[in-house]
Parts: structure tokens; C-alpha cells; sequence
């Protein structure tokens, strides 16, 4: 079957089969292997994509039923080539990652929240992750990360949405 | 955990949907995904044909039928959470969301997918169940509706016919002046699903007479259940410590528990009472604490 997907901006068309994930139609088809495969059966949040902005598993979509949604995926989050987002890089400053497999979905689930909820409590940015699973750090690290990206964005010279 | 290979289609109307699933007996509708798409990475579903529901317009959105919230089977479980008529008119389902996996498995993950898919210790069924809520199906050969009493037959196991569509769920309006609901649960981590979950929703009227009382338990057997024995018990009282407690010990007497891998029957049972317990404490202090 053939499908025409939008991701990162970008108008892209595949031939998948309808059993194909949308996880696994992005590695395979597209190269954009930046979106983990864990589990494959929603429990790990490896695969953490945004669906119009929103974080959903990509283990549980086929790829034939997500045309006619705007698809993000890690590697769409960074402003350009060699650079890093806000959240990205406050990854990196507070060791918010070791093995880095949960990464990409950790960072583009603070990407939404940060987004809709710039300044969110400590409870807040837990509920958020909640849905990730992390092996390595302990979670302490991801969610400084989370707090210090957010308090960068606050004092960045850049139009925030107004808190609801 | 790749699945077999299936056909997929996306009707545009109920209709064309029904005569899909008329026409296909292993042909299985998909909502959310969140549970069927894990089933088929396993193997454990098998359908040559997947029909998406979805997108499907008619189908999404909650509106108010005066004695009833109507909730179309494929709102999304994360829209239903934040729709201001939910949670002013079934404050009991607005309770829930939270314990329902993720943020993210609640975007599309929907509220007929839950009931259709009827995981015994699922918090939509409990809600659906102790509310006796109706459930409209609609097959090619026209619609029925079914009490939520005679709808879950089993784990996994609901009155849905072959070829029938969930299209609706109607959650009753209580009419008391004072309304207090209560939802408790006991998992192995917050968001897995439930080992035990106690939901309870008590009306009184402007004395400290429980009017309406309605209290059900999930996670104890095949499906959950309401305890109308404790119900009809307390209706009339105050709801003191005690009546609740030789309500709700009358009414697990009764029960069949079943035990498995992560709690006995035995242990089931003590944290069913309890947390009913709880629950229905909780719904007459929310209660007793409405503006008058
Ligand atoms: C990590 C994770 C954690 C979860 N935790 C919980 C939890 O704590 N509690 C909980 O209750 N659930 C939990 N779930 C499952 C919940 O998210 C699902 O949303 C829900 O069980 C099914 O809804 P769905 O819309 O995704 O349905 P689908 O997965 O699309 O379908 C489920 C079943 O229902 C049938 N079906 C769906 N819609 C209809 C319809 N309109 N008419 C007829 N048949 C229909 C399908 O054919 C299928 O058999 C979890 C899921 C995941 C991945
Ligand atoms: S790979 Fe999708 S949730 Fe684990
Ligand atoms: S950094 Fe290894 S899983 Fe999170």
C-alpha cells in the first residue's frame, strides 16, 4: 500500500505492507533510525515519536494509518545541522542520558510538555515521563535536564505561549 | 512480534463500517490500537482485515442528553479526560483517566476501545459497569442497546455480536443535590493495570441521607462487578464507618475471586473490601462537602 507522510516538514511517500509499524516504516524505509525500537507492544516509550505534536507510541500505529498527521521525530527537533535544541542540550549538560537508548523519546516527550507547560513542577515533568522507561539513569538526571531546559527557555529571548 | 499480514481499511461512515464487518467474518475493527496492536505483535489476534474506526467523525465527541453524557466509542481516552461536560456531569469517569496507562497511550487509546476489549481489571468497564451505563451497538441489521449488567460476559468478553460496532456509551446523570465519587486502585506501579480497583458514586439529599449509592469492584474476577447488595444496604443511612463495612463484607461474601501470578484470590478479596471501603468513604466526604 502505498503512503504519503509528513515528517519533520517534509512530504514523503513509502510502499509498505499494512502490517508495518510506523516504527518500523521511519528506521527502514526512511532512515531515521533516531526512533528506538524497544518493546514493540507500548510499554517502553523507546519509539516516542510527536503525532501533530503530541507524543504517541510508533510501536502501536501502522504506518498506513498515519498519513494526514504532521510527524516529528528526534531528528526534526534540532534548529540545524550540528546544532542542538534548548532540551537537547540540557540532556547533555546534566548527564540526562548514558546508553542514550531512551533519549530520543525522553527529550521529545519534554519537547511537547515544555511546549504546552513551560514551567511545569517537579511532579509534573514525572508525570510527563512517566510513560518512558529508562534503564540507566535513575531518572534523577532526565528530569534536571527537564527543569533546567525549562528554566533556559524562560529567560531565551524567544515568544513563549502564554500559560493557560 | 511482527503481526501476520492483514488487509487494512478506513471507512468514511458506520454504515460502510458495518457492511465491512458484515461481510468479513475475520475481519476486526480497530480503534486506538493500544491494546489490539499489542495482540497482534503477539500473535494473539490473527484477523485478515483490519477496519479503522478512528478517524470516523461520527463516531468521536461527548454531548449531553440530559439524563445522559453520550460518549461516541471512538473519543480519544486523553480528550474525554479534559471535556469540561465529563467532568461536571460524570465526575466518576473524569476520576479514572489518570490510572489509564500513559499520557501518550491516552492520546489514542479510545473509551469504546477499553470496553470492547474488556480487560477485567480495566477502570472504563468498572466505571461503565458500577454506573450501569448502556452500551448501543449497531450491526448491518440495525442498533442495539445493552446494560452494561448483561455486557461483559467474561476476561476479554463482551455481548458485542460478531459483526457489531460499539458506537455509544450512555453514562447516566444522577439527579441528587449532593454528589461525591471515589475511585481507588492497587497496582504494581501507577499506570499498570490493576490488581484491584474500587469506584463509588453516593447522592444525598440536603440531610445526611445517602439517596443514590453505587459502588463496583475490578480486578476480582472475570469482569467487574456492582455490588447492588451493599447498594441497596446503604441507600437510607448515613453512610457511617460501620454500615459501609457490613455492607461491603455482605456483598464480597458473595463473590467468586480468582487468584493468579501477582495476587491470590486471598489477597484480592481482603484489598476488594478495603478499598470499597474507602471508596465510599471518600464519596460521602465529597459529598457532605458539595454547596448545598
Ligand atoms: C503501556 C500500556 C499501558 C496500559 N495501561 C492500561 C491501564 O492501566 N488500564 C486500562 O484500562 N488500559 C490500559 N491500557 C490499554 C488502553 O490503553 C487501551 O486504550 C484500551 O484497552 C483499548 O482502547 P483502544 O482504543 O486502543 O482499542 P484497540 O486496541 O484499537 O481495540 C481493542 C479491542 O476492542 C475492539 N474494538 C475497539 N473499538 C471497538 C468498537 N467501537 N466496536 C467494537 N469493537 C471495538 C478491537 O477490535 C479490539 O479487539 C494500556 C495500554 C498500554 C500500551
Ligand atoms: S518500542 Fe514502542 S513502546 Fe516500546
Ligand atoms: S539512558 Fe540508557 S535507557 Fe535511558
Amino acid at each position: 500500500m502505498k503512503v504519503q507522510l509528513s515528517i519533520n516538514g517534509e512530504r514523503r511517500t513509502a510502499d509498505v505492507e499494512p502490517r508495518k509499524t510506523l516504527l518500523d516504516c521511519l528506521r527502514e524505509d526512511f532512515g531515521l533510525t533516531g526512533s528506538h525500537t524497544g518493546c514493540e507492544h507500548g510499554v517502553c516509550g523507546a519509539c516516542t515519536i510527536l503525532l501533530d505534536g503530541e507524543p504517541v507510541r510508533a510501536c502501536l500505529i501502522f504506518a498506513v494509518q498515519a498519513d494526514g498527521y504532521e510527524i516529528t521525530t528526534i531528528e526534526g527537533v534540532a534548529p540545524a545541522p550540528g546544532e542542538l535544541s534548548v532540551i537537547q542540550d540540557a540532556f547533555c549538560e546534566t548527564h540526562g542520558m548514558q546508553c542514550g537508548y531512551c533519549t530520543p523519546g525522553m527529550v521529545l516527550t519534554a519537547t511537547a510538555l515544555l511546549r504546552d507547560n513551560p514551567q511545569p513542577t517537579r511532579k509534573e515533568i514525572v508525570e510527563a515521563i512517566s510513560g518512558n522507561i529508562c534503564r540507566c539513569t535513575g531518572y534523577g538526571q532526565i528530569v534536571e535536564a527537564i527543569a533546567l531546559a525549562a528554566e533556559r527557555l524562560a529567560h531565551a529571548n524567544a515568544p513563549q505561549r502564554a500559560k493557560p | 512480534m511482527k503481526p501476520v499480514p492483514f488487509d487494512y481499511v478506513r471507512p468514511t461512515s458506520i454504515e460502510e463500517t458495518c457492511a465491512l464487518l458484515a461481510a468479513d467474518g475475520d475481519a476486526r475493527v480497530i480503534a486506538g490500537g493500544q491494546s489490539l496492536v499489542p495482540m497482534l505483535a503477539m500473535r494473539l489476534a490473527r484477523p485478515a482485515r483490519l477496519i479503522d474506526i478512528l478517524r470516523l467523525p461520527e463516531l468521536s465527541g461527548v454531548r449531553d442528553d440530559g439524563n445522559t453524557v453520550v460518549i461516541g466509542a471512538a473519543t480519544r481516552q486523553a480528550a474525554t479526560e479534559h471535556h469540561p461536560l465529563i467532568k461536571a456531569k460524570a465526575p466518576l469517569l473524569a476520576k479514572v483517566f489518570p490510572w489509564i496507562g500513559h499520557p501518550a497511550t491516552r492520546r489514542r487509546g479510545t473509551i469504546g476501545g477499553s470496553i470492547a476489549h474488556a480487560d477485567p481489571s480495566a477502570e472504563i468497564p468498572l466505571v461503565v459497569a458500577t454506573l450501569d451505563a448502556e452500551i448501543v451497538v449497531r450491526e448491518a441489521s440495525g442498533e442495539t442497546t445493552i446494560n452494561a449488567g448483561e455486557f461483559f460476559l467474561g476476561p476479554m468478553v463482551t455481548a458485542i455480536p460478531q459483526g457489531g460496532l460499539l458506537t455509544e456509551i450512555r453514562l447516566p446523570v444522577w439527579s441528587q443535590p449532593r454528589l461525591g465519587v471515589s475511585f481507588h486502585e492497587v497496582n504494581a506501579r501507577h499506570s499498570d493495570f490493576a490488581f484491584v480497583c474500587a469506584a463509588a458514586q453516593v447522592g444525598f439529599d440536603e440531610t445526611t441521607h445517602c439517596t443514590a449509592c453505587a459502588v463496583g469492584i475490578g480486578g476480582l474476577g472475570e469482569f467487574p462487578v456492582r455490588l447492588d447488595r451493599a447498594a441497596k444496604a446503604l441507600i437510607g443511612t448515613d453512610l457511617d464507618h460501620a454500615a459501609i463495612a457490613d455492607a461491603v463484607d455482605a456483598a464480597m461474601a458473595e463473590l467468586d475471586i480468582w487468584g493468579d501470578l501477582h495476587a491470590s484470590a486471598e489477597y484480592r478479596r481482603r484489598v476488594g473490601g478495603v478499598l470499597a471501603r474507602r471508596a465510599l468513604i471518600d464519596a460521602r466526604q465529597a459529598a457532605l462537602e458539595c454547596p448545598q
